[in-house]
């Protein structure tokens, strides 16, 4: 899967995409973002994650090939 | 109608074309870049998307607002990129028969948008300094 990353996320770990071969659920991404980027812990917890472009829960299984997406609280408008 | 641009919205062509012969009311919401946050004095923001499902989440909020009132025409217009004070960084016009529909449809359209649109936007301070906008984080 990739990881796509935006806004401050993408400024505090300083790349626009991640890329991952292991198959995890959305919780299981999540815990592995923040131990490989402690630095973004505390925004993770307040950020969404898309799969497919869709807001996926934690239990979800990602697809092999899935675009997932980080999604910082979100200020458009 | 959902469209994200770099360009400047053109909110009266915006506006012309939601309207309809049997629609008797046309709301316009426009969201424009503010000088002020509290004493923080903005010089420009830097607007950013994630454009695949910022599109797609407008277009679900085009449906959602067309299945709850009986709306004529919608456009959703968001702008990216650098904009300055007095910028026009949103645009929603709706047309529906009648007043009542077209100000809870534009209103709900608009607050939709800000709730689940996967937009952001960078504070360009007149110190110098920068800082990504995330409500609640």
């Amino acid at each position: 899967m990739k990881v796509m990353l935006f806004a401050r996320a993408r400024e505090l770990i300083g790349i626009e995409r991640l890329e991952f071969e292991e198959s995890m659920t959305v919780g299981e991404l999540r815990a592995l973002l923040e131990r490989r980027f402690p630095k973004v812990a505390g925004l993770l917890k307040k950020s969404a994650i898309a799969v497919d472009n869709e807001f996926a829960e934690d239990a979800l299984q990602i697809p092999a090939g899935a675009e997932v997406a980080l999604l910082p609280p979100v200020s458009g408008g | 109608m959902i469209r994200l641009t770099r360009d400047v919205i053109d909110y009266h062509a915006l506006t012309e074309k939601v309207r309809r012969g049997d629609c008797g009311a046309v709301v316009l919401f426009l969201g424009t870049v503010r000088d002020l946050t509290g004493e923080r004095v903005t010089v420009a923001l830097d607007y950013e998307a994630y454009p695949a499902m910022a599109e797609k989440k407008m277009a679900e909020i085009e449906s959602d607002t067309r299945t709850r009132w009986p709306v004529g025409e919608i456009i959703l217009e968001h702008r990216l990129g650098r904009l300055e004070i007095g910028d026009v960084s949103v645009a929603v016009a709706v047309s529906c028969p009648h007043r009542a529909q077209a100000f809870e449809a534009c209103r709900h359209a608009i607050d939709r948008l800000k709730e689940l649109v996967p937009i952001w936007k960078k504070e360009n301070w007149a110190d110098g300094s920068t800082e990504w906008v995330h409500p609640g984080a």
